[in-house]
């Protein structure tokens, strides 16, 4: 959206910074989903090396499963490293001026809405963030190719009809979506 | 020579016994099965589910066994199936029949009772697997499906895939872990048991080596049971697991149970070749093969050696110059003969010189004519009249595929050859003993309150046994039959008490065992236990193997006693005893093999008929149509021959139990 | 045809508390046609003769269905042949000169007892607390063909029943997880009407067993059904969570 309209952005951007429903009920749902996403992912992995004291000193894991699925803990760590970057770029800003501040007027001193102008200023001129934005998010896309259908196997779903349509599903979701986003990094860095 | 009881019970007409016998049997009172200990060696189908059996009925049951878990027993192996009366295919079984068939296969040197017995209780057997959540072969109505397996005229082998054994085995041992769980059987992996105690007459207890330790123990019961399986790998090869041994039964065979006709050995007609001296094992491949297969070797010697010295392929030899022997001598049954005649005829081709891999030890099992058959009969299905050579195949090995895919991808893994294009290479191997401790028909032995059942007992498929019997009589043994008359000799133990192993009889025969682990690592010998144990098995394989006489059998008995000899002089063994040693384990089983190597030679020349698998060169047939085959001699040798142990095995003394065949005419086996 | 000369890299252990290391061994005139545990008997042989102390492993059927054998070989279990276990796998899939790591099953829940050996009674933990149906074993059950089970189902069951419980699950999974070998048993019941009945209980009490023996966690690589040598699917776990999370929601 921003790389098309700016005021559409703006538009949608001030109505989830400000609606109650989505800063009031979504936002603690997601923020509480990431946290015990990454908690819980993290104590397992804990368990999951203490199940083997002692290491192979020859272990083929390219041999039987893919990159993706071996190193879930590398791309998610990556993908937590992104966030507290986001949340250091938008998120504390965005707090710090609407609920310290208490501006949820949400713009600029000349009366623009400041959401696009923001995002523009983050990406234009700043390579290694933009870097960084793009590698987090191939990163994201790694997590989500195995992540999306391997939900499904662990919830107990599995059927040989659906299941692959599900993995298509899967990959399809895992690349365009975060290639969405390194488009909007991409996009604001060169175009400005 | 004296006779001895078998214990049948008379009166009552044959097909009425067993069930006059459960109907009169002592009971032990539920309150006093809490109180009384049973020890159960061995963990396969007829160990795990006498273990699974004993425990429900509230006994406590001490279980055994060499492998790291009971689901590991040999009893996996097996691939074909299990036979039941059930007659779900409407096509005439029924009890007498499989009766009739089994005594009939066994060369009438089995017990009738003990054969109708089986019979009786097989049907009962496939609903127990059933409600245990074994997964048979169901058809497209969901109900179970049966096959014919071993020439038999009727449908009555139900099936697992090519699994039947595994998936038999593992519903015992999922009985087996229900009774773990709720502390009704203790179970002791890893642990051989290697001596048999008793105490004022009666079996008490065993005495074990924990494997994992080395530590000798204890273990008293008022009954024990061995579940132990066949002693095949006398052989040394065999398609018995590596482990599969004698010692179980050898020991309690020294205690004074009797051996029964140790040399009732079924050779498999259809197993891999050996490929080398290091072969440490044979694979079986199943006995199906042979409906579609067809056997051959070259008739020429000449083409002979240009096989084996690779200049020649088998598909270039051309069908005059081959010899399609079993046809040949058999235009009756041809490629489907019995096993012991397929083994037999093929041992004579290779001896004659022409076997056909490096060690000329093989022969061809060929199915380009079933390809071609199965391929033209598909051809004119399709509607394809003018279908090419090659269409023709690929047809017919789209059938072949789906009839043997598993048992043609087995034999590429184990060979790399591709039997849909050349033929398979075959050759008998030592896959069954017939033989085994003497039971009477409560399946006890000799020696009071000591059981054994399934191939370790001897009583059930006389000189030869059907296919898809064993895993049959197994099951029936520990789940119907064990149950019921082991509470005939325990009702008179309820107020024994429990058993001290404090006793001297304990502890002498645990010294005993002691005293032979530290003999054999201190020894230091010069030859490592599978040097002996490979010669025996040469000696067994040449004479005492599917065709014996006089000469070669007295030969083997001065072999092996010598070789026996040696053993104990300059056996070596590495490591010490109080430490997980394979070596060590291995040693104790091929010491007890090479003095059962020597009564097996003994009883293999006291019976001097052609009977079963077991072909004496001085009882053929002559003149006739029957000219040059086996010739049973019901007259003189329609016995048991049960071995009583006097200090060593030259010096056994025979007992006969004379069979009686009330229900059954004798008949000659005609396969012309 | 020729034989072949390897280098062995073996890890040798003396007993469960001792520390162990991995040892370099030379084997000559390996023929091709040798299974890799007659490889492994002619090293034993040799290292007898030479009064070393053999490598202790587990093996017994030889031919591919007691689950005994367990080797870490090169770095998959069961070695580089799909669909196989170590004592089908022949000398034809390695190379003259090749360097050979052999390793035990590795995991917490599957301690070293010796060498290759290694102690998988956790398996048979697992499968007492729940791995059975409760049926009696006196005979006195209905008739074997008085409950019709569809074709599929019991085609499912048997697939998932040929599990061998040889561990290679666990070996191969980076987290050593025991999640296939469950699975299957808990599918091969679940599948069947004589099994269903207590199916969400077994789930439930199968799954703690397996958690308190040390395990890890099912992270869904699959690289358990690549090595299993009987080719056991992945649905099975998933089947497992849909019972297991059906009887968690079971009041």
């Amino acid at each position: 959206m921003s790389v098309i309209s700016a005021d559409l952005f703006n538009n949608v951007s001030h109505f989830m910074g400000t609606n109650p429903v989505v800063q009031g009920l979504l936002q603690p749902i997601l923020i509480f989903s990431v946290v015990f996403h990454f908690v819980w992912g993290m104590y397992l992995e804990y368990q999951n090396t203490q199940a083997r004291e002692v290491k192979y000193a020859m272990y083929k894991g390219s041999a039987n499963a893919t990159w993706m699925s071996r190193n879930m803990i590398i791309s998610g760590l990556a993908v937590l490293a992104f966030l507290c970057l986001h949340f250091y770029d938008f998120w504390i800003p965005e707090i710090n001026v609407k609920y310290i501040q208490g501006d949820m007027s949400g713009k600029l001193p000349n009366g623009d809405y400041r959401y696009h102008e923001e995002l523009v200023h983050k990406f234009a001129g700043q390579p290694i963030r933009v870097s960084l934005y793009v590698l987090s998010f191939v990163m994201l896309s790694l997590h989500l190719l195995h992540g999306f259908q391997s939900s499904f196997q662990s919830v107990g779903f599995n059927n040989s009809k659906y299941t692959p349509i599900i993995k298509k599903l899967g990959n399809i979701f895992a690349i365009a979506v975060p290639a969405g986003f390194v488009v909007v990094a991409l996009v604001h860095f060169f175009a400005h | 020579m004296s006779t001895i009881d078998n214990k049948v019970p008379h009166g009552k007409p044959l097909k009425d016994t067993w069930t006059s016998y459960k109907d009169k049997v002592d009971l032990v009172n539920p309150a006093n099965k809490r109180n009384l200990d049973i020890i159960v060696v061995g963990t396969g189908l007829a160990g795990g589910s006498a273990a699974a059996t004993l425990a429900e009925q509230g006994y406590n049951v001490k279980a055994f066994c060499y492998q790291d878990s009971p689901r590991r027993a040999h009893s996996i192996a097996a691939q074909g199936g299990i036979n039941a009366a059930k007659n779900y295919q409407g096509d005439g079984d029924s009890t007498y029949r499989l009766f009739y068939d089994t005594v009939k296969g066994g060369d009438y040197r089995s017990r009738e009772a003990n054969v109708h017995r089986l019979a009786e209780v097989s049907a009962n057997i496939i609903d127990q697997c059933v409600a245990q959540g074994v997964p048979f072969a169901r058809d497209y109505g969901g109900l179970l499906d049966n096959r014919s397996f071993g020439g038999v005229l009727v449908s009555r082998t139900f099936y697992a895939k090519g699994q039947t054994g595994q998936q038999l085995l593992l519903g015992a041992y999922s009985a087996m872990n229900r009774q773990i769980a709720r502390g009704k059987i203790t179970m002791y992996n890893r642990h051989e048991m290697l001596d048999v105690v008793i105490v004022d007459g009666k079996a008490r207890g065993i005495i074990t080596r924990n494997i994992v330790t080395g530590e000798i123990d204890r273990h008293s019961a008022h009954a024990v049971v061995l579940g132990t399986g066949g002693y095949g790998n006398v052989f040394f090869l065999s398609t018995n697991a590596m482990g599969s041994n004698v010692t179980a039964g050898w020991k309690a065979h020294k205690r004074g149970a009797y051996f029964a006709n140790p040399c009732y050995t079924q050779i498999h007609p259809t197993c891999i070749p050996r490929s080398g001296d290091y072969q440490s094992k044979l694979t079986l491949m199943s006995e199906s093969l042979r409906n579609d297969g067809r056997i051959w070797v070259p008739g020429r010697k000449e083409d002979v050696d240009a096989i084996r010295n690779g200049s020649l392929k088998p598909t270039q030899i051309a069908e005059e110059n081959r010899d399609y022997y079993l046809e040949r001598r058999y235009p009756a049954f041809g490629n489907l003969v019995p096993r012991d005649v397929a083994s037999r005829a093929a041992k004579e081709r290779c001896d004659a010189g022409f076997g056909v891999n490096a060690t000329g030890e093989a022969v061809y099992l060929d199915f380009a004519s079933a390809i071609v058959r199965y391929g033209k009969e598909q051809a004119t299905i399709k509607g394809e009249k003018n279908a090419s050579e090659s269409r023709i195949k690929e047809l017919g090995k789209d059938i072949v595929k789906a009839k043997y895919g598993n048992l043609f991808d087995m034999y590429k893994q184990i060979t790399d050859d591709n039997p849909y294009e050349t033929p398979m290479m075959i050759y008998p191997a030592v896959h069954y003993t017939m033989g085994g401790i003497w039971v009477d028909y409560n399946l006890m032995t000799t020696i009071p309150g000591c059981y054994a059942i399934g191939e370790a007992n001897f009583s059930d498929h006389g000189a030869n046994r059907l296919g898809a019997s064993a895993l049959m009589q197994g099951l029936a043994d520990g789940y119907f039959v064990l149950p019921y008359t082991i509470g005939a000799y325990l009702s008179y133990d309820i107020r024994t008490g429990p058993i001290s192993t404090d006793s001297p009889e304990f502890e002498a025969a645990e010294k005993e065992v002691t005293k032979n682990m530290e003999f054999f690592v201190n020894n230091k010998g010069t030859n490592s236990v599978d040097y002996y144990h490979k010669k025996l098995g040469n000696i067994m394989w040449e004479k005492c193997g599917m065709s014996r006489n006089e000469k070669g059998l007295n030969e083997a008995i001065d072999e092996i006693a010598a070789l026996r000899e040696d053993f104990w002089k300059n056996v070596s063994v590495p490591g010490y005893a109080n430490e997980l040693n394979p070596e060590l384990e291995k040693a104790g089983r091929v010491a007890d093999f090479l003095e059962l190597g020597e009564l097996f030679a003994k009883d293999a020349l006291d019976r001097n008929e052609s009977c079963g698998g077991h072909f004496r060169e001085e009882s053929v047939e002559v003149g006739g149509p029957q000219d040059g085959e086996a010739k049973r001699d019901d007259k003189n040798y329609a016995y048991v021959s049960a071995w009583e142990y006097k200090g060593k095995p030259s010096e056994a003394v025979l007992h006969k139990e004379q069979l009686e065949f009330k229900e059954i005419e004798l008949k000659q086996r005609s396969y012309k | 045809m020729k034989d072949m000369n390897l280098t062995l890299k073996i890890w040798r252990q003396k007993g469960a508390n001792d520390k162990g290391k991995m040892i370099d061994y030379q084997v000559a005139g390996i023929s091709e046609h040798m299974s890799f545990l007659e490889m492994m008997d002619v090293l034993n042989e040799q290292l007898i003769n030479s009064g070393d102390s053999p490598v202790a492993f587990d093996h017994d059927c030889r031919e591919g269905i007691c689950g005994s054998c367990s080797m870490f070989i090169n770095g998959e279990a069961h070695g580089p042949v799909k669909g196989t276990t170590t004592c089908q796998l022949h000398m034809r899939s390695f190379k003259d000169g090749d360097t050979i790591y052999i390793e035990p099953f590795r995991a917490k829940a599957f301690p070293v007892l010796k060498d290759l050996v290694v102690d998988r009674s956790s398996f048979d933990r697992i499968q007492r607390s729940g791995g059975f149906i409760s049926v009696n074993t006196s005979g006195n059950t209905q008739d074997a063909n008085a409950l019709p089970i569809p074709k599929q189902d019991a085609d499912l069951a048997m697939d998932a029943a040929a599990c061998i419980g040889c561990g290679a699950c666990v070996a191969t999974c980076k987290n050593s997880s025991a999640m296939l070998f469950v699975g299957a048993k808990i599918s091969q019941y679940a599948l069947l009407p004589q099994g269903q009945v207590e199916s969400k209980t077994r789930a439930q009490n199968m799954v703690a067993q397996m958690d308190a023996e040390g395990f890890g966690n099912c992270t869904n690589t699959g690289a358990c059904e690549v090595e299993c040598p009987k080719g056991i699917d992945l649905s099975n776990i998933a089947r497992m969570n849909r019972e297991f999370l059906g009887g968690s929601l079971k009041g």
